[in-house]
């Protein structure tokens, strides 16, 4: 199993895969199958999915350790770019039928309706671990100085799901539902931070802790 | 298609609504006629879907509507998009939810009982309440809270005309209304996130406005059971929440009474509650609305643009503060 992961050719149904949602809004797009509110609709589909992928790329660090399956790593940037790539199609939905395509008018949105802000902050975060996602960045930055600017997605998943609470009337269980997951998952990387207890690796004398591989 | 659904008999009980295979073959047979009205995508129709043409065909429970001097001209809105995106969270909490839920509901027999401070407390069935007033087609925009609207025409007759029946008291300052909530036939409601049953209110006042409606079908039929069946109210000027679906109580108070939304958040959503461009939710502009079918805003109109009818009502008022 590890060894299929590692090969080469098993990014493209991945890449596939991520690409299928997408694929489906075109295609109802296409034949005018988007409901009563098609705007509403994209708008809703492309914003699900960007914390849907921002929580799968969440996920590879626990579950490279969790199930010991270090070639996971191989697909965290595809499902980082997707959360990205989706979250740019959520931002297009609304600053054309929402806003008229006027950055103006988009701005002062932003500066005033809080939930628009925290949105718009996950959406602005998310660029520069885009830009620097190649292997030339990683190699300029430095592994360690790439890493931690990359934990801003952290802030990113944090303020998609506060965009998503704020955003609903009354039932909040599904937002709920994302920040329970976004949750878990951030607080397992607190947890593998924490220096280890027990004789073996004193938190005094190890310097280099396990954080370097989050 | 038209024969079968044009009924002769002049007196038309409530046992006369229109059966469900009916009412479903003539589901499909618009769904048909929308398909083929589909043309070309481009430019701003690419996801628009054109409208079938539903108004010659709507002549089902209710042939012979008198027309109300309060219809708009506007584009109708699509009987398919009015019955499939609705906020009836008894039924469930997404717009597509009541759709599918609400379709077992059952709606007969039904009352709605009318008490408090009036001289004569009744109880009105479905068939006297049909029977009270002759019907009128009422073509009112109608704006949720949420920023979408939509053109429907409506059927039934001022509500104004069951207070006159009933007589409120001097007492009578204010209405409170009920809706039907019987957690059997809506276990979506457990998860609505509201509280259960809905309740609404208007000034004694607003209620005799002969804009607000007592609401007992659309698009020439009986209302569908996610629209709100058997009866239902329709306050054109109010925001979407406030015209309260399958209402069974009717209660004329001295005091201004609990509102559904008000109770789950009263910052963000009043008593009053009437359409108004200059006053935001707190969350989100409500300077614009989207009709359903459109893929851009349009300005939304201060009173829903019923201003001519009823601004008087709220002279000297605070909007802002009465919001």
């Amino acid at each position: 199993m590890p060894s299929f992961l590692a090969k080469k050719w098993t990014k493209v149904p991945v890449f596939l895969l991520c690409l299928t949602p997408w694929s489906l809004l075109l295609w109802r797009a296409y034949y005018a199958n988007l409901g009563p509110d098609p705007v509403a609709t994209l708008q809703h589909t492309t914003g699900d999915w960007t914390l849907r992928f921002l929580v799968f790329t969440l996920c590879i660090s626990p579950a490279r350790k969790l199930l010991r399956l270090p070639e996971l790593i191989r697909f965290r940037r595809m499902l980082g770019l997707f959360a990205f790539f989706y979250g740019c199609c959520h931002f297009l939905v609304y600053l054309g039928p929402d806003q008229n395509f006027s950055l103006a008018a988009m701005l002062k949105d932003v500066a005033k309706r809080p939930f628009i802000t925290v949105g718009f902050t996950a959406l602005v975060l998310m660029i520069p671990l885009a830009l620097t996602s190649t292997a030339g960045w990683i190699r300029r930055l430095g592994g360690r100085r790439w890493q931690i600017l990359h934990r801003l997605i952290y802030i990113s998943a944090v303020c998609g799901v506060i965009h998503y609470l704020w955003l609903v009337k009354s039932a909040i269980y599904r937002p709920l539902t994302y920040g329970i997951i976004v949750g878990v998952l951030l607080l397992w990387r607190v947890f593998n931070w924490l220096p280890r207890r027990g004789p073996k690796v004193p938190a005094s004398t190890n310097p280099q802790r396990s954080s370097a591989t989050v | 298609m038209q024969s079968m659904l044009i009924r002769s008999k002049p007196d038309l009980t409530y046992a006369d609504v229109t059966p469900k295979d009916v009412y479903f073959n003539r589901r499909r047979f618009l769904q048909a006629m929308g398909l083929a009205g589909v043309t070309a995508f481009a430019g701003k129709q690419l996801l628009a879907l054109a409208a079938p043409p539903l108004k010659t065909l709507a002549a089902g429970k209710f042939p012979n509507l008198a027309k109300s001097p309060f219809s708009t001209t506007e584009k109708e809105t699509s009987f398919e998009d009015v019955t499939h995106y609705n906020n009836f969270y008894e039924f469930g909490i997404d717009k597509d939810a009541p759709a599918k839920n609400a379709q077992k509901f059952r709606t007969s027999p039904w009352s709605v009982s009318v008490e408090g401070e009036v001289k004569t407390k009744r109880k009105f069935s479905m068939d006297e309440i049909l029977k009270l007033a002759p019907l009128e087609e009422r073509i009112y925009r109608h704006r949720c809270v949420e920023g979408w609207s939509i053109v429907v025409p409506w059927i039934g007759f001022s509500l104004s005309v069951i207070a006159n029946l009933v007589q409120p008291t001097e007492k009578a300052k204010f209405v409170a209304f009920e809706s039907l909530y019987d957690p059997g036939q809506m276990p979506e409601g457990r998860f609505a996130g509201i509280e259960l049953p809905y309740i609404e209110g208007l000034r004694l006042d607003e209620a005799m406005n002969p804009l607000t409606l007592l609401c007992v079908g659309m698009y020439g039929d009986a209302l569908p059971n996610q629209d709100g069946a058997p009866v239902r109210l329709v306050i054109p000027w109010k925001y979407g929440f406030k015209s309260i679906k399958s209402l069974i109580k009717i209660k004329f108070v001295g005091k201004q009474p609990d509102t559904t939304w008000n109770l789950a958040n009263a910052h963000e959503y009043g008593f009053y509650s009437n359409v108004n461009p200059n006053v935001d939710h707190p969350r989100w502009s409500q300077a614009t609305e989207r009709r359903l079918g459109d893929i851009f805003r349009r300005e939304t109109l201060m009173f829903n643009g019923y201003g001519d009818q009823v601004a008087s009502l709220y002279n000297g008022m605070d909007l802002k503060k009465y919001y």
